[in-house]
């Protein structure tokens, strides 16, 4: 079953899960990505041949596990497009690396009068840190509005970033819309009065180059399952001047440097944020995830899912009373078609796909700043991924329009 | 599971009764004099219902709900509304546990009246929440009228 019309050649089977039920349309990779057998292979391997804690044996075996988790985080960075691998921390994904950056970053930087300012596309874990952090310190928590198309409203964002503006923190991709922010755009804004420019990509990472060199923000978080990796890891890379300013998120062991009775100096980065036993086969795991991506190309995963969403916004236009969110140009979103379906609810229309073996998501997207001001309290949510084909979208629209036969019937 | 079982499990959760429920609500709304109310959210999907009570001497007179949701939420409390008028306490109780079995067993219980229609959700395990959450805000308005 080629896809010849996004280019890309059919990656169904590289996936144990999805080859095992060739009936299933996975279209909620923004929540979670299936794995490819690379990734459950790397996992094997590491247990059968380098499982020992890494930094802390003298002998052999433990430094071979050592290897295996720099080797990773080299690998993690180089993919990312970051030069200087040092500066990627592990964390269990975005939301930890958020709350690592609230705490570690924010507490001693953002003080009373000072100023945050987020975006209204933003997942709760890139609102609800802030918003607290600006409710602890007494600093304003201030929301940039979207224009009509869904788009971050940067005239907007210009007036907000005021001088006493310490951060700006804002989504790569929305995974609530698909929106695709103007990165450089907005850290041109926070770097003009000196702002931190932090970047959630959880929704970015696993489907655009990222570039972390050449981008400018002053932060990247990502998470390993949403790119092909295992549940459990991700990190934030951080450029060297907040990194130095950083203080520790939490304390233990591999953070130290020396412990005396009374205080205790810190270790060097990445290791002074990365407290206790680290997540090696998660970093293992998301390492070959990031080879399989880099040989299938993402310029290729990008030009298949930019054909998958135009294929996908026709199709879904010509269901009656079907409303879809976002930006209304491909250019500008990602593989996320997020919409409603006229009177039935997004909960109705997902048991509906459901029992026809298509897993969709309903609900708010943890999102929910947004879903109010979409006056939605809920949305039907497909997003696609490097195994989805036209035929997945061809499913998808033929179990909609069963939906409304079957819930129009008796009306 | 073939196109045609598929198709009888989504008929079961979906049936005609159910739909027409959802379409046009009864007992929704306000209610005057109530002796107590409670209000029941799902975070997870946004439903939201109120369900507000008239009790005397230990027997609801009237009930009348408001809210947002799906259709299995918005039938279920179409039709509890319905079934509790003119009942005990301690009969809506009862029949709370009835309703739950019935989740388990996907067995229509015909003490139930109307609400026997909603067995089919028995099949759908992630929907049971929507089908509980009108008795359970019903269950807070009673507490609260009893406390009265």
């Amino acid at each position: 079953m080629a896809v010849a019309d996004t280019g890309l050649r059919d990656l169904r089977p590289d996936f144990p899960l999805l080859a095992a039920n060739p009936g299933l349309v996975y279209l909620d990779s923004a929540a979670t990505s299936q794995k490819p057998r690379v990734v459950l292979d790397a996992l094997r391997a590491y247990y059968e041949t380098a499982n020992a804690n890494p930094h802390r044996g003298a002998y052999k075996l433990s430094g071979a596990a050592t290897d295996a988790y720099h080797g990773a985080r080299q690998a993690i960075a180089e993919f990312l497009g970051a030069r200087d691998a040092e500066t990627l921390l592990f964390t269990r994904g975005t939301t930890e690396a958020v709350n690592l950056l609230a705490t570690g970053w924010g507490q001693a930087h953002v003080h009373r009068g000072d100023r945050i300012v987020v975006t209204r596309l933003e997942h709760h874990a890139n609102f609800v840190p802030w918003q607290q952090l600006a409710r602890a310190v007494g600093a304003e928590f201030r929301i940039c509005e979207l224009t009509k198309d869904g788009q971050v409203d940067l005239d907007q964002m210009r007036a907000l970033v005021t001088a006493n503006t310490k951060l700006v923190a804002f989504g790569h991709v929305s995974n609530a819309l698909g929106t695709i922010n103007d990165v450089r755009e907005i850290v041109k804004i926070a770097h003009a009065i000196g702002a931190v420019a932090f970047c959630d990509g959880a929704q970015g990472a696993p489907h655009l180059r990222v570039g972390f060199d050449a981008l400018g923000v002053d932060a990247y978080a990502f998470s390993g399952h949403k790119m092909l990796g295992p549940m459990g890891i991700g990190g934030v890379i951080v450029r060297r001047p907040v990194l130095e300013a950083m203080h520790p998120y939490q304390f233990g062991g591999d953070m130290i440097e020396f412990v005396f009775d009374g205080d205790t100096t810190w270790n060097v980065p990445p290791h002074k944020f990365e407290a206790g036993t680290p997540n090696v086969e998660g970093a293992v795991g998301l390492a070959a995830a990031v080879r399989y991506l880099d040989g299938v190309g993402m310029e290729a995963i990008r030009a298949h899912e930019v054909a998958l969403t135009r294929y996908a916004m026709k199709q879904l236009a010509e269901i009656e009373d079907l409303h879809l969110f976002g930006p209304t140009d491909v250019g500008t979103r990602s593989g996320v078609v997020s919409f409603t379906l006229g009177d039935i609810h997004p909960h109705d229309v997902s048991t509906m796909l459901d029992v026809d073996g298509i897993c969709v998501r309903a609900g708010h997207h943890c999102a929910q700043p947004l879903m109010r001001a979409l006056h939605q309290s809920a949305t039907v949510r497909a997003s696609f991924y490097v195994y989805n084909s036209t035929s997945d979208v061809d499913a998808l629209v033929a179990s909609l329009q069963r939906a409304v036969a079957r819930f129009h019937a008796g009306a | 599971m073939t196109p045609l079982e598929r198709g009888a499990r989504l008929a079961a959760l979906y049936q005609e009764r159910i739909l027409d429920h959802y379409r046009r609500p009864r007992h929704k709304g306000a209610l005057e004099q109530a002796t107590g109310s409670h209000g029941e959210k799902n975070p997870l999907c946004g439903d939201a219902v109120c369900v507000a009570v008239r009790v005397s001497g230990g027997t609801v007179r009237d009930a009348r709900y408001t809210g947002t949701g799906c259709s299995i939420m918005q039938a279920t409390a179409s039709m509890l509304m319905e079934l509790v008028r003119d009942r005990s306490c301690a009969e809506v109780v009862a029949l709370e546990r009835r309703f739950d079995a019935m989740l388990e067993s996907g067995v229509a219980d015909d003490a139930l009246g109307e609400l026997g229609a909603l067995a089919g959700v028995a099949a759908f395990p992630t929907r049971h929440t929507c089908a509980r959450l009108p008795w359970k805000a019903l269950s807070g308005a009673l507490e609260q009228s009893s406390g009265k």
